[in-house]
């Protein structure tokens, strides 16, 4: 093997799993940090400057990291990141102050952004403080998207909602509520230096069986209701509601059934659960209120009488993997009619682009989605950009984020004349955190204490109204316990190979067996040498140059180091260390490593 | 020092041996000695040796003098039974466990000053006695709890940490084990664990003293340039003469050995003790034949380290004193203290 580079920044990024599954890469154990030394508005600062929007991400995001969490691979539960960001949005002072400040003097580019959710925020917040006057073009009444008007009251309260989006609109965009775009080739007439398309996926899908339009009131697309909700046209249910699909989608629906008055819900989904679209902890939330899920149930058809929706009928069905692979087979075992009084379709959503002309050089594949690059956003034609769900479909909002920063540096680099293939490149900050003899400045202790358990307001109240929070948040007791249960992945075990005498010290202390020193080979050859077998074979081998003394090589497997400092501490010689790696992350107008206007005067922990 | 104990997280896939315990299961408090000191690496050779004969940890006995060497103990099988005795002492507080209650498993740790100045008697007796121990002779060549001094076994021209030759014949505990008729005589480096551990569990295994001189290296006070117990010197000097493998009854249908190159010789226990590789013309049976082996090679230069002397059926400390069967510990108290009239009769037969 190669000795591994370390100065490239993605080595040591790749250690930090939550920060590599992050899609906007936030700085996950600094900001955890951050909270343990009560410093919450710099932990909010610090996620905003990564993912813009602490307040509803801590609230609603779909948790990449957390899957991706070391400690789920030790003791079986990840650390609760979302919740812990969460206490930081809760627990920090007035930012205004600290948010990045608009020139006042334009840079003479216009913007326009269709659609005001999560993506086009994004690119507004990054244009903005560089001169770009933005404008936002939305079709419904108020900024956010999805945000407002998918995601229902009780899971993301508006007050926090309004606040994070404010904070964007504030710097001088120029909103246009109710002006929906019904032709890209007149809106491209209106001479923007660029337009990005952010207008998401907002249709659902239907589910045409016998039966549906007899009784069409009775039967309702879940996401068009939620937006009925969020409007307030609706605000009653009928008693008995089955919600089709088992999405996060459903998940919405049957809460805010619930809280409009619905005594009997059921979420029926065709697939078996462990192959449910639903976050684990939105189908434990819709449970703990009392929504039955019913898996294999798949839907024949509405049962309508008289006129009315009275049930529906569903197939009983099993699910065969055919053989080689493919899609799962059905095989009906029964069927069986499940009374109803109202049904709510969550079976899926869509992009749509009528308003599209397909001769203006925006093209189309088969699918009817534009070809939109993968690395630029940028659309078949030159100065279009597309992104969030608009661009590939329904993902979550912290995917709309980082599409927002990836296209705002395009059409940064656009509006000046830049090829957008030209990506500002990645940087890394690497500095020992040693403080003393065997000190050092974070808590390298591994603590053995369980995931948190979330706080819920009490179920009679909660069920009462769509306004009130069902989760509660962390207390400052829970908040601290978890925070510490964040290995520090950041704190990288660094090794310097010409001051190792081989003592084996490193190697006799490790907990997790995470290193060897053997003769170099084949790196398929030297995995079968390693002190413990590595599971994880997609986290690369930190493999060192030569060692002085015998000519061997260090080895350390990352994938279960709990960077307790320990082989630091035992080396004599300091040929380990223990050494912060930051992430430095390019912005639009920002080269990595270039004071971001949201860390002005944040201190930094560790 | 360190301040946080060992998290007790580990691997999840560590293997257990038969007893069901982790080599974890077998590991001791965390240590106190210096980062980088040999001394440690020899404790988790000592860890491992263990948890692969699949010692019972409570059937164990550790013992220990006074030194660095000495604190090792406490860093490996936590649950096992301690001594640490009077400074060289521990030979005697070993022979008279050992004669008590010899199911136990006795493993010695001590070092050159312990061993070769203070204790030197002690040792050279516990060997005649071929008392059944692992007796664990970790070798730095200096004193480091008292900050450097040459020890008994600093070679002739070493260098101090402040400059200062030495110009004392050093004791060697391998010639010093052959000359008093050691019956598994060792000597190995806290470097090489792929060396040590297979000779570590072979001490356990043999019936009598199985003296190990392990060079290990003081990282605080003797490796310098001029010394020759550093980590550099003793990799630049050190040959692996004999290599030598335990393998346990129980293991023989797996193991794989060219019966050619191995030349094997059966313990007692139904052990077999698998020799990889002697140099040519030695003999580790020929006791003094290995000690012109050694001396020539140190006159060379070299340090040959190995599995040197073996003697797998000598008489051992029960045999000479013609000690009962059942352990003394297991006798009921009439029969250990008969009373004054067995005495009587006792002393009648000398009169």
């Amino acid at each position: 093997m190669r000795p591994t580079d370390v100065s490239d920044p993605h080595y040591y990024h790749r250690v930090v799993d939550c920060q590599w599954g992050c899609p906007a890469h936030t700085n996950v154990p600094e900001y955890i940090r951050l909270i343990a030394l009560g410093k919450y508005t710099e932990a909010y600062m610090l996620n905003r400057y990564s993912n813009v929007f602490p307040g509803i991400l801590g609230r609603t995001c779909d948790r990449p990291c957390e899957p991706a969490c070391r400690r789920t691979r030790l003791d079986g539960e990840p650390v609760a990141i979302c919740r812990l960001k969460r206490v930081a949005a809760d627990l920090r002072d007035d930012v205004l102050e600290l948010l990045p400040r608009i020139p006042e003097k334009k840079n003479g580019k216009r913007v326009l952004c269709i659609g005001a959710g999560p993506a086009s925020l994004t690119v507004a917040n990054d244009l903005m403080p560089l001169g770009y006057e933005v404008t936002i073009y939305e079709a419904l009444e108020r900024a956010g998207g999805l945000m407002w008007n998918n995601i229902p009251q009780f899971r993301l309260p508006p007050s926090v909602l309004d606040e994070e989006i404010d904070m964007i609109l504030d710097m001088g965009v120029d909103l246009r509520c109710k002006h929906e775009v019904t032709s890209m080739a007149a809106v491209l007439e209106e001479g923007w230096d660029a337009v990005f398309i952010g207008t998401g996926a907002p249709k659902g899908k239907e589910l045409d069986l016998p039966g549906r339009w007899e009784a069409a009131e009775q039967i309702n697309i879940g996401i068009a209701w939620l937006q009925s909700i969020a409007f307030g046209h609706i605000d009653s249910v009928r008693e008995r509601v089955l919600v089709i699909g088992a999405g996060n989608t459903a998940m919405d629906c049957c809460r805010s059934a619930l809280r409009l008055g619905a005594t009997d819900v059921k979420v029926m989904a065709r697939k078996p659960r462990p192959l449910f679209k639903a976050s684990p902890w939105e189908l434990e939330d819709a449970e703990e209120e009392e929504v039955e899920i019913l898996e294999n149930h798949s839907p024949s058809r509405y049962v309508v009488e008289d006129g009315r929706l009275v049930g529906m009928e569903f197939e009983i069905v099993r699910w065969h993997e055919p053989e080689g692979g493919g899609r799962l087979k059905k095989e009906v075992l029964d069927t069986r009619i499940i009374p109803c009084d109202e049904v709510l379709l969550a079976i899926g959503q869509e992009t749509a682009f009528p308003w599209i002309e397909r001769s203006i050089g925006i093209e189309f594949n088969e699918w009817d989605m534009p070809l939109v690059d993968r690395t630029t956003f940028e659309t078949t034609r030159p100065g279009v950009f597309c992104g969030g769900d608009a661009a590939w479909g329904p993902e979550n909002i912290i995917w709309a984020v980082e599409h927002g920063h990836q296209a705002a540096i395009s059409i940064h680099n656009h509006c000046q004349k830049t090829p957008v293939e030209e990506r500002p490149a990645y940087g890394q900050n690497l500095v020992s955190v040693k403080m003393g003899l065997h000190e050092w400045s974070y808590s390298n202790n591994y603590d053995e204490a369980q995931r948190a358990e979330m706080r819920y307001a009490d179920l009679k109240e909660r069920l009462g109204s769509m306004a009130v929070e069902a989760e509660l948040g962390f207390d400052l007791e829970r908040a601290c316990q978890e925070a510490e249960r964040c290995l520090n992945c950041d704190i990288q075990t660094h090794f310097t190979d010409q001051l190792c005498i081989e003592c084996d010290a490193c190697i006799d202390v490790c907990p997790l067996d995470c290193l060897t020193i053997t003769w170099n080979g084949e790196e398929a050859e030297l995995r079968a040498r390693l002190t413990a077998p590595a599971f994880n074979l997609d986290q690369p081998l930190f493999a060192s140059g030569p060692l002085p003394h015998t000519g061997r090589i260090m080895l350390k497997d990352e994938d279960l180091c709990i960077h307790c400092g320990l082989c630091a501490e035992r080396c004599p010689t300091a040929a380990w260390d223990m050494r912060k790696s930051e992430l430095l992350i390019p912005y639009a107008g920002l080269a990595a490593g270039s004071q971001h206007p949201d860390r002005r005067g944040v201190g930094v922990a560790g | 020092m360190t301040y946080i104990p060992k998290p007790r997280v580990r691997h999840p896939t560590l293997p257990t041996n038969a007893l069901g315990l982790t080599r974890r299961d077998y590991e001791g408090s965390m240590s106190t000695l210096c980062a980088g000191c040999g001394h440690d690496s020899i404790t988790a050779a000592i860890i491992e040796a263990a948890w692969e004969l699949e010692l019972e940890p409570h059937r164990v006995a550790k013992l220990s003098g006074i030194g660095c060497s000495s604190k090792t103990p406490t860093y490996f099988i936590g649950a096992a039974h301690g001594f640490n005795a009077v400074h060289g002492r521990m030979p005697a507080i070993a022979t008279g466990a050992e004669a008590a209650n010899p199911d136990l498993t006795y493993i010695g740790v001590s070092g050159d000053g312990d061993s070769l100045a203070i204790g030197l008697g002690q040792l050279c007796h516990a060997i005649r006695r071929n008392v059944d121990m692992l007796y664990v002779l970790e070798n730095n060549g200096v004193y480091g709890l008292t900050k450097g001094q040459f020890s008994a076994s600093a070679d002739v021209g070493s260098r101090a940490k402040r400059g200062q030759v030495n110009r004392l014949e050093p004791i060697d505990p391998v010639l010093l084990a052959l000359t008093l008729g050691g019956t598994f005589v060792a000597r190995s480096f806290s470097g090489d664990k792929a060396q040590l551990v297979p000779i570590l569990k072979a001490g356990i295994r043999h019936r009598g003293f199985a003296l190990v001189d392990v060079i290990s290296p003081c990282v605080a006070f003797n490796d310098h340039e001029g010394s020759t117990k550093s980590y550099r010197y003793t990799r630049d000097h050190l040959e692996a003469a004999v290599e030598a493998d335990l393998v346990l009854p129980t293991a023989e249908i797996t193991a794989s050995y060219d019966p050619g190159a191995a030349r094997a010789v059966t313990l007692p226990d139904g052990s077999v003790i698998r020799f990889r590789k002697v140099p040519d013309d030695f003999d580790p049976s020929d006791r003094d034949r290995t000690y012109a082996y050694v001396r020539g090679r140190q006159e060379a230069g070299e340090i040959p380290t190995g599995l040197l002397h073996l003697a797998p059926d000598a008489p051992d400390h029960h045999d000479f004193l013609e000690m009962v069967e059942t352990p003394l510990v297991n006798l009921s108290f009439e029969e250990l203290c008969p009373g004054a009239d067995a005495l009587e009769d006792v002393l009648a037969a000398f009169r």
